[in-house]
């Protein structure tokens, strides 16, 4: 098993090598011919106007947060989702109250306007 | 097993490098994006403990959705302008003396405990073993998360909310 | 085997995928994308490089490698270099748990990981991150706004696909790809899970950022969305990046849905990429039929549609199996 990760660390390693590879190769064959203009943020041509990095809303935040513990219930259905076959009846109930709960969850995020964008 | 030892010194080096990028870096948007290294690097060591299943959610939920959160609310803060947050005030060398008594501390409890040594192979923390301990002597637990995450979320949406 | 013949199998094969992926997919995907687009909207595409235009693609890899290296003067220049690394990097580690085919010795595959599902599903998510360091990195309004929506969609879509890849592995008892394509030697998941396979598709369209969801990267609105900023040959490994991920999702939806590379007659591997290029035709297919969604639009179709079906098909799907195979 630990030779199967072995493996995926040496694709990830080789990987990341080709990929910077045409980065290295227009490091060298690219023409360079710098001046200020070029250097300039783009916004449709015109001088831009304040900063780009500026406060957002707390929408983003609300949706990466319901996310997160969507993201954890999923993880709890991956093994089970395994043994549910070789396992009894139980199992069924089991995950149905799981979900249930969570279900109540969306819906109290959906019902307070986590969800809305606007 | 040359191999492990190898992978454990150059994981350590790569987390404990990009670590203190992210407790040093006075840009704090570095900061996040240097945790997904250290992240990167804790599920290379829940891998050579034999937990490859720990090690996939460790990736799906910290390096994929945590460091989104973290990055989230990085920019909903004046940290997500660039701002340079100054990282040293005039208790650096009180702290820098406590970091090193703590830090010696550690090595000398590390290096004179007899750690017993267990021996065979590790057991196989397979998705299949931990979803027959879910749904035998676990069972409680599994329901009971399900709890844990509906409050937690319940909490945080009313906390976010409330700022409107 | 000894270690250093292990580590030029691994080398070897990631060379080949890579190289694979980067002609299949960016390369000929992107003509194909060209030419599809082409013809639904009855015009011809693109034909005088090469034969029926094949080396099109060849020639405007060659042309985007001699262009200049912009690095605007704003933008955080750490992150902004590292951005193009991870998002082709994430996507590509994709291929790792997908099976091409069968051969005499074993499965086509690069390693067949006991967590294949849930690593697919993790090394997606690592695009969310590159995208976020693509859009703020570039200190671009547009870029920044249209990282943070990509990251929302995406974000949000990554629950239904986990929804769907989670309904398969319980048909299949196994988080193992190779597993999968066994379980489906009578009939294929696609059949048995319509809807689940249907989530997937759309999802999957939602984690590519394509039409009908791309508005994240639509030119009217935000230029480029989160590459707005890039140039030449960092913008060519984006598209890499986008057009290896759509790959990706296509080969992974063959896999579990499609049968893999199950077939009577052809060998395997021609049966996989016929499925892989079927499906590969759909979503470009989709592309040109479907106009843009809102965003608020596309985000409560992913929380309040995909998701609740998602739930209920995998609640049904276990009723049934419970009470059919006790």
């Amino acid at each position: 098993m630990l030779l199967d990760w072995g493996y995926v660390a040496v694709f990830a390693i080789v990987g990341a090598g080709m990929v910077v590879l045409p980065l290295l190769i227009i490091w060298l064959i690219s023409p360079r011919s710098n001046y200020p203009q070029k250097l300039e943020t783009y916004e449709s041509g015109v001088p831009t106007i304040g900063q780009a990095w500026s406060q957002f809303n707390v929408r983003y935040y609300l949706f990466s947060l319901v996310f997160v513990v969507f993201d954890v219930e999923i993880i709890y259905l991956y093994p089970w989702a395994v043994v549910y076959r070789s396992a009894g009846p139980i199992a069924f109930y089991d995950i149905l109250i799981f979900l249930v709960i969570l279900a109540l969850g969306l819906i109290y995020a959906w019902r307070k306007g986590a969800l809305e964008w606007v | 097993m040359i191999g492990e030892a190898i992978a454990f010194y150059l994981l350590a080096a790569a987390m404990l490098g990009f670590g203190v990028v992210v407790v040093t870096s006075p840009n704090i948007v570095h900061s996040a994006v240097a945790l997904v290294p250290v992240f990167l690097g804790v599920t290379g060591l829940y891998i050579l403990l034999n937990a490859e299943f720990v090690a996939g959610i460790q990736v799906l939920i910290y390096a994929g959705a945590i460091t989104v959160l973290i990055l989230f609310v990085i920019m909903l803060t004046v940290g997500g302008t660039g701002l340079r947050i100054p990282e040293r005030n005039e208790q650096g060398p009180i702290g820098f003396a406590v970091a090193a008594a703590l830090a010696a501390m550690l090595a000398i409890g590390v290096t004179h405990t007899a750690w017993g040594r267990g021996g065979g192979a590790l057991p196989a923390y397979t998705p299949g073993a931990i979803g027959q301990s879910f749904l035998g002597p676990n069972l409680l637990v599994f329901e009971g998360t399900s709890v844990v995450l509906l409050v937690s979320l319940i909490g945080a949406i009313i906390i976010a909310r409330k700022e409107e | 085997m000894p270690w250093y013949i292990e580590l030029a199998r691994a080398i070897v094969g990631t060379i080949v995928i890579f190289s694979g992926v980067a002609i299949i997919a960016a390369m000929f995907g992107v003509l194909l994308e060209r030419k599809i687009s082409g013809w639904i909207q009855s015009r011809l595409g693109p034909k005088h490089v090469g034969p029926q235009g094949l080396l099109q693609t060849i020639a405007d890899t060659i042309k985007l490698l001699h262009k200049e290296n912009i690095v605007p003067r704003n933008a955080d220049a750490t992150i902004f270099a590292s951005a193009v690394v991870v998002v082709p990097l994430a996507a590509l580690l994709d291929y790792v748990v997908i099976p091409f085919g069968t051969t005499r010795a074993g499965p086509l595959i690069f390693r067949d990981l006991n967590i294949g599902v849930l690593y697919f599903a993790a090394t997606s998510s690592l695009v969310v991150v590159g995208i976020l360091m693509a859009g703020w990195g570039s200190n671009n309004k547009y870029a920044l706004i249209g990282g943070l929506r990509s990251a929302a969609q995406m974000v949000s879509y990554e629950i239904p696909i986990g929804l769907a890849l989670i309904t398969v592995a319980m048909l299949a008892g196994s988080l193992s790809t190779v597993t999968i394509v066994n379980a489906q030697r009578t009939v294929w998941f696609g059949v048995v899970q319509p809807v689940a396979f249907l989530i997937f598709l759309i999802s999957a369209t939602a984690e590519v950022n394509r039409v009908p969801f791309d508005l994240v990267e639509a030119e009217s609105e935000l230029v480029a969305g989160y590459f707005s900023e890039y140039s030449g040959m960092r913008f060519a490994l984006f598209q890499l990046g986008e057009y290896g991920e759509m790959f990706a999702m296509a080969a992974m939806a063959v896999t579990l849905f499609l049968g893999g590379w199950r077939g009577p007659v052809l060998p395997p591997v021609l049966w996989f990429v016929i499925k892989l290029y079927a499906l590969v035709f759909v979503f470009m297919w989709v592309r040109w039929t479907f106009p843009r969604f809102r965003i608020d639009q596309l985000l409560n179709f992913s929380w309040k549609v995909l998701i609740p079906v998602a739930l209920v098909n995998l609640v049904v799907t276990a009723y049934v199996v419970m009470v059919l195979h006790p």
